[in-house]
């Protein structure tokens, strides 16, 4: 029973650290350019499919540091010419246009590389069992989630400690006069989406390896970081993360006792966080 | 006040409306489509109530679609055969359930009011898919079918005559959209454009915002749940992906499209997305490409949407 436990709290946290590297990547996106991005499914698909087509020139290694950066590349891209005509617009149409762009990225990656699933090859020696008694911790589990820590760190570093990240910071809260204080508010913004996709991307390399290869690989991760969000409180980072791995480990528990719930669980959670917190364990009133 | 002015394109709408079914196969449709355009046009209204004239951004509007849908296939095929009862338990069913989640989301407002609808709209999407004894799951509930209407005296056979059927919707879709205007032009309708027009001067003037945002919100779904019971009974089966979020977005882009701002927007815009849905799937395996399209050019290219284009023609 206690390994059981064991099991599924830790399968559910590898999956809220999906959940909070997805999560993390639409707050960015959310907090400085007010933008829903409903394509960040089609982004981490994006990521997880170049993975596959670099890796056998330049291997798992090469394909985890170099698809993110293709991926965050794409999404400067798009940002650059779909999104920019649409600051300042209702945030209705954003919303409708990232819509539309996860229908196209979704039917593009199927009409590229089929609807069939893939295999996503990892190193052999991730593979194995840490240990038999401990036989579910695979050392790709293990790799993942410390990947996912080390991002994490790095980009509360950035945030905290470079001008780009105060930048993004300063603009989060008063974008109006970070503007008149000499600042391309034009590169911010598109960098920081940048940013997001690259997070977006990584996920979905990392998503490859444990999950396989689907042109929809993304379609099951966006609603749960939407709620990631919603009970982090939006325009709060930590809260981002808090919320991605508590509703992580939450549906992972409830595996073990209620296995229907696992899913249900997590909207009982929104819904009590807004019951009692309208915005958010860390969001702040009147932010939005 | 204007009140009971009929202005010429509400005339228009109606005299094709009226007769669409004699003249849809001249023009290469069929009796079918007409019906779903009036359903979802009825949907894509019900939302732009909410959306057009009260200013809030739902974008889950197809859970209480979706449950309207589900309310009325699972009375048919497990309580009575009634078609009238099955339409009255969608539009309970979705009204209540709305009314209930709504005082959860009112209080929130622009983007992340959205987020939290298109999270919540998810909630029916997996009980519907997971809970396969009662909803049949990823297969949907069929094995029933709508019955003909028996009124004493005679039989309205919407079952077999897809005519009959069509007027029997545009009965409920007159009387819906009629009460919907009606609203609007009421005081508490003009409360509502206040409050989308400048929503802190609407609260300085004593107005409570919240609770006239969670009445519009509940109005709202409780018709959409009715163009989910219609939905329901023109397909004789329901399955998940009447609930799925990108069922939320095909009725904002209806409404986008037609123009949110003019009363009968939504409905152009339904018939235009449907026609060219119905074409392009026909003709193209890669038709979700091609919706997305959509999308993307009416955002980027006629974001007033059709009538609004038409309006400001007029007045220029």
């Amino acid at each position: 029973m206690s390994q059981l436990l064991l099991f599924n709290v830790f399968n559910g946290l590898i999956i809220g650290a999906f959940y909070a590297l997805m999560a993390l990547g639409l707050s960015l996106i959310m907090n400085l350019s007010g933008v829903i991005n409903f394509a960040h499914g089609g982004f981490v698909a994006i990521g997880a499919y170049l993975a596959y087509t670099i890796s056998p020139y330049v291997g798992f290694w090469g394909a985890l540091l170099i698809s993110p950066v293709l991926t965050a590349g794409v999404g400067l891209i798009v940002e650059r010419i779909l999104i920019r005509p649409l600051y300042g617009r209702d945030p209705l149409y954003s919303l409708l246009l990232t819509f539309g762009l996860a229908f196209i990225i979704e039917d593009g990656t199927r009409y590229i590389w089929g609807a069939q699933g893939l295999q996503y090859q990892i190193p052999s020696w991730l593979q194995s069992p840490l240990s038999s008694d401990l036989f579910f911790l695979t050392g790709y589990r293990v790799f993942m989630v410390a990947m996912v820590a080390v991002i994490v760190a790095a980009l509360f570093f950035i945030l905290n400690y470079t001008r780009l990240g105060l930048r993004i910071r300063a603009g989060t809260l008063d974008l109006e006069t970070v503007s008149v204080l000499g600042v391309n508010v034009r590169i911010l913004r598109n960098l920081n989406f940048g940013l997001g996709i690259y997070l977006a991307g990584l996920a979905g390399v990392l998503a490859a390896g444990m999950l396989g290869l689907q042109p929809t690989i993304g379609d099951s991760l966006i609603m749960p970081s939407f709620i990631s969000i919603i009970i982090g409180g939006l325009g709060s980072l930590p809260g981002t993360l808090l919320g991605g791995l508590l509703i992580g480990v939450a549906s992972g528990v409830t595996t073990v006792f209620l296995p229907q719930a696992s899913e249900a669980v997590i909207y009982v959670m929104m819904a009590a966080v807004l019951l009692v917190r309208p915005h958010g364990l860390f969001g702040e009133e009147g932010r939005f | 006040m204007n009140t009971f002015k009929i202005s010429p394109g509400t005339l228009i709408v109606w005299a094709l409306l009226l007769t669409a079914p004699f003249w849809i196969n001249f023009a290469g449709g069929y009796v079918e489509l007409c019906t779903r355009i009036v359903v979802l046009g009825l949907a894509a209204m019900s939302l732009n109530f909410l959306l057009g004239y009260t200013g809030v951004l739902s974008f889950g509007h197809a859970a209480y679609f979706g449950l309207g849908a589900y309310a009325t296939a699972m009375t048919m095929k497990y309580f009575v055969e009634s078609t009238p009862l099955a339409l009255l338990a969608g539009v309970v069913v979705g009204g209540v359930a709305a009314a209930i989640i709504g005082p959860l989301i009112t209080r929130l407002r622009g983007v992340y009011f959205a987020m939290c609808t298109i999270a919540f709209g998810q909630v029916f999407y997996f009980i519907a898919f997971q809970w396969r004894d009662v909803t049949g799951g990823d297969d949907g509930l069929s094995a029933w079918h709508r019955e003909p209407i028996h009124f004493g005296f005679a039989t309205l056979d919407i079952l077999n005559n897809n005519k009959a059927f069509y007027y029997f919707v545009l009965v409920f879709f007159a009387l819906a959209v009629g009460v919907m205007a009606f609203i609007l032009r009421s005081p508490f309708g003009r409360t509502l454009l206040a409050i989308r027009e400048n929503e802190r001067r609407a609260r300085f003037l004593g107005i409570p915002v919240d609770r006239h945002i969670w009445m519009s919100w509940v109005i709202s779904c409780a018709f959409v749940s009715l163009a989910g019971a219609l939905y329901a009974l023109l397909n004789d089966f329901v399955d998940p992906r009447a609930l799925r979020w990108d069922q939320s977005g095909n009725f904002v882009i209806m409404a986008v499209l037609g123009g949110m701002r003019s009363f009968w927007g939504p409905l152009v815009g339904a018939a235009i997305f449907i026609v060219l849905q119905d074409y392009i799937s026909s003709h193209t395996e890669n038709w979700m490409s091609f919706v997305g399209l959509i999308f993307v050019i009416v955002v980027l290219f006629f974001p007033r949407g059709v009538l609004g284009i038409i309006r400001r023609k007029l007045a220029s």
